[in-house]
């Protein structure tokens, strides 16, 4: 079984985001995971090629620093890694879909994972993106995953219960929590990970040029949401201040 | 901050650690300091992930990284927000069980070292005694040699883990007449006839961990179980001493940067007088000393472990990282406490905790003024 698992290194689920003087999103100072919903998709992968026997090779788009979301599932138990560096290009869903799925038909694959949505942006739409431009099927936000005869049998949550979808391989699955619990990597796997085999490809590599990537979407500005404003502390005997705070909620922020 | 000792392997061993320490020991550490005792689990399950072999060689089952993969590891567990716990880690990894690979034989390093590199063995070092504790060489616990076996006869105490401990690395005296060219090591299995934990020990901090008095009373060893070169014990400990204060340095400024880190949040979001306390010069002033003292606190036990990693004794420099170490975490402490007024004097607060705990980096390890002493020594004073 040849699984590829597309992972996408986000902002620390800790980070404050703020923005710098052009009003971009600023990286500055911010610490680097692996988008938590990829490294269930990861876990999936490892689980499936200990059973199934196979290789599991890990993608990712972006510049030098996306090389330690890689390099943990390396440590976790992936063979190989493709991390393709973009340059100077802007990209949005349609343009990382593009490149991933180049990149992944460059390999032999039965299996596409990923998380099904990553917690920087959020648009969950890059992995089905991939399994459109590949012609295969995708089942997303996955919480029970079998794989047999060449088929996968995948259990998705919906608003009131849940369906179990059958699909050919080759196929996408996207990851939700619940899926599985993702492991540690190991001590030795991290000493290891460095010696495992990571392919740097740019743009030219997969015969793609900023044309053929230029993305449909342009974000045009950037707001934080309003800071809350500090509480008011009513004054008084009970009684009074209750009459006053009533007529507040009423009047001022006109609640009830 | 780049200082040159972490590479990218360290910082993934990091990042594993701290979403262990977050995610499975900080759910119970409160519990645990009210039980005074930490789960058993702990140990085997940081075996399990490879967290106590980082630096030892996958002959043993370690992962074969180097020095600075235990210093990680200490700065890590620092950061569980209760002392006791990662004391009682670093007893195990960088105190008792050192010895057994520096001086042990192979069957040894089979029988005690792998066991409790997977924490499946817990090990304490026993040292200290009611009348002797730095002054190694003033120590009366005996071991007087039968045919094959040593008899032990002594009292211990302040043993860190040795309520749980499965063995003892101890020190006793094997020749009276030589002083500390009279001191050996053993290996003693709990569960010997005549070994004891005759106590429990109630202690101001620390509380998670167990803390132990130990009585041994015609205690039979056999002799394959002298660790290393009899009468040579007192070198033996000395060696394994200056791991055990660095990683002590380690650990008590990682859990001054950890104490300081709380109380800048606290500080941000706490109002008096109508702004942060943040924005009240004089306890910015205050944080940015805490910042400073423990930064230089931090090189000071950085430069030391690259010493130390290339294979130098630098024991002037561990000494004052030691004492350093120890003053600035707990003075970190106090300051903190200050910042945090009235609530931090409420138990409910971590920071009350965080000042109890590191009041021991003063004492434990030899005390602040048994490192001046031996920095006097240095000097030819």
């Amino acid at each position: 079984m040849k699984i590829a698992v597309l992972v996408k290194q986000t902002f620390d689920t800790e980070a404050k985001i703020i923005l710098d003087v052009n009003g971009k999103i600023s990286s500055s100072g911010v610490s680097l995971i692996m988008n938590p919903y990829d490294e269930f998709a990861v876990e999936e992968g490892l689980r499936i090629k200990e059973k199934e026997g196979g290789e599991v090779t890990v993608i990712s788009v972006g510049g030098q620093q996306a090389q330690d979301a890689l390099r943990q599932a390396l440590a976790m138990g992936a063979d190989k890694a493709v991390l393709v560096d973009q340059g100077e290009a802007e990209l949005d869903e349609y343009a990382t879909a593009t490149i991933l799925a180049k990149a992944i038909s460059d390999l032999e694959y039965d299996l596409i994972l990923g998380g099904f949505r990553a917690i920087d942006d959020g648009s969950a739409q890059v992995a089905g993106r991939v399994a459109e431009i590949l012609n295969i099927p995708v089942v997303n936000v996955v919480t029970g995953l079998e794989i047999e005869g060449g088929k996968a049998v995948a259990t998705r949550e919906t608003e009131s219960g849940s369906e179990v979808l059958e699909v050919p391989l080759p196929a996408v699955i996207t990851a939700q929590k619940g899926l599985n619990e993702p492991r540690y990597p190991s001590m030795k796997g991290i000493m290891k990970a460095k010696k495992k085999p990571m392919d740097k490809k740019t743009l030219a590599d997969l015969g793609l040029d900023d044309g053929k990537i230029s993305a449909k979407v342009k974000a045009l500005s950037f707001s934080l949401p309003e800071p809350r404003k500090a509480g008011k502390v009513i004054p008084g005997e009970a009684a009074e201040a209750a009459r006053e705070l009533a007529r507040l909620l009423r009047e001022e922020a006109k609640v009830i | 901050m780049d200082y040159s000792i972490f590479t990218a392997e360290h910082e993934a061993v990091r990042k594993t650690i701290r979403k262990f320490v977050d995610t499975e020991l900080m759910p119970h550490t409160e519990q645990w300091e009210k039980d005074a005792y930490f789960a058993d689990w702990v140990f085997p399950r940081m075996g399990e992930l490879g967290f106590l072999s980082l630096r030892y060689p996958e002959k043993y089952g370690g992962a074969g990284g180097d020095y600075f993969m235990g210093l990680v590891l200490a700065e890590e567990m620092a950061r569980c927000c209760i002392g006791g716990l990662p004391m009682a880690v670093a007893v195990q990894t960088d105190m008792a069980t050192p010895p057994i690979m520096q001086f042990g034989t192979e069957e040894q390093k089979q029988k005690y070292l792998v066991p409790a590199l997977k924490g499946q063995k817990v090990a304490c070092l026993g040292i200290t005694e009611p009348n002797a504790g730095s002054d190694v060489a003033s120590i009366q616990t005996r071991a007087v040699r039968d045919g094959d076996y040593w008899v032990i006869n002594g009292r211990k105490t302040f043993i860190t883990n040795g309520v749980r401990a499965d063995f003892i690395t101890l020190v006793a005296k094997t020749n009276p007449d030589l002083g500390y060219n009279g001191v050996s090591l053993f290996l003693v299995d709990k569960g010997t006839p005549g070994f004891t934990v005759t106590r429990k020990l109630d202690k101001v901090g620390m509380r998670s961990s167990d803390t132990a008095e130990l009585l041994f009373e015609d205690c039979r060893v056999r002799a394959e179980n002298l660790l290393g070169v009899e009468n040579r014990g007192f070198h033996q400990i000395m060696w394994e001493l200056q791991g055990e204060r660095l990683i002590g340095a380690a650990g008590a400024v990682a859990g001054a940067q950890y104490t300081f880190e709380k109380a800048l949040a606290y500080a941000r979001q706490r109002v008096q007088f109508g702004k942060p306390l943040v924005k009240l010069q004089v306890i910015a002033h205050r944080l940015a000393e805490m910042a400073t003292e423990i930064e230089a606190a931090r090189q000071l036990v950085y430069s030391t472990a690259r010493k130390f990693a290339a294979g130098e004794y630098p024991v002037r420099e561990i000494s004052m990282a030691k004492l350093v170490g120890g003053q600035v975490s707990f003075r970190v402490a106090d300051m903190a406490l200050q910042i945090y007024g009235g609530y931090g004097y409420m138990m409910e607060y971590d920071v009350q905790r965080a000042w109890r705990d590191s009041r021991l980096y003063r004492i434990g390890g030899g005390t602040d003024e048994i490192m001046k002493e031996v920095i006097a020594k240095t000097m030819g004073l």
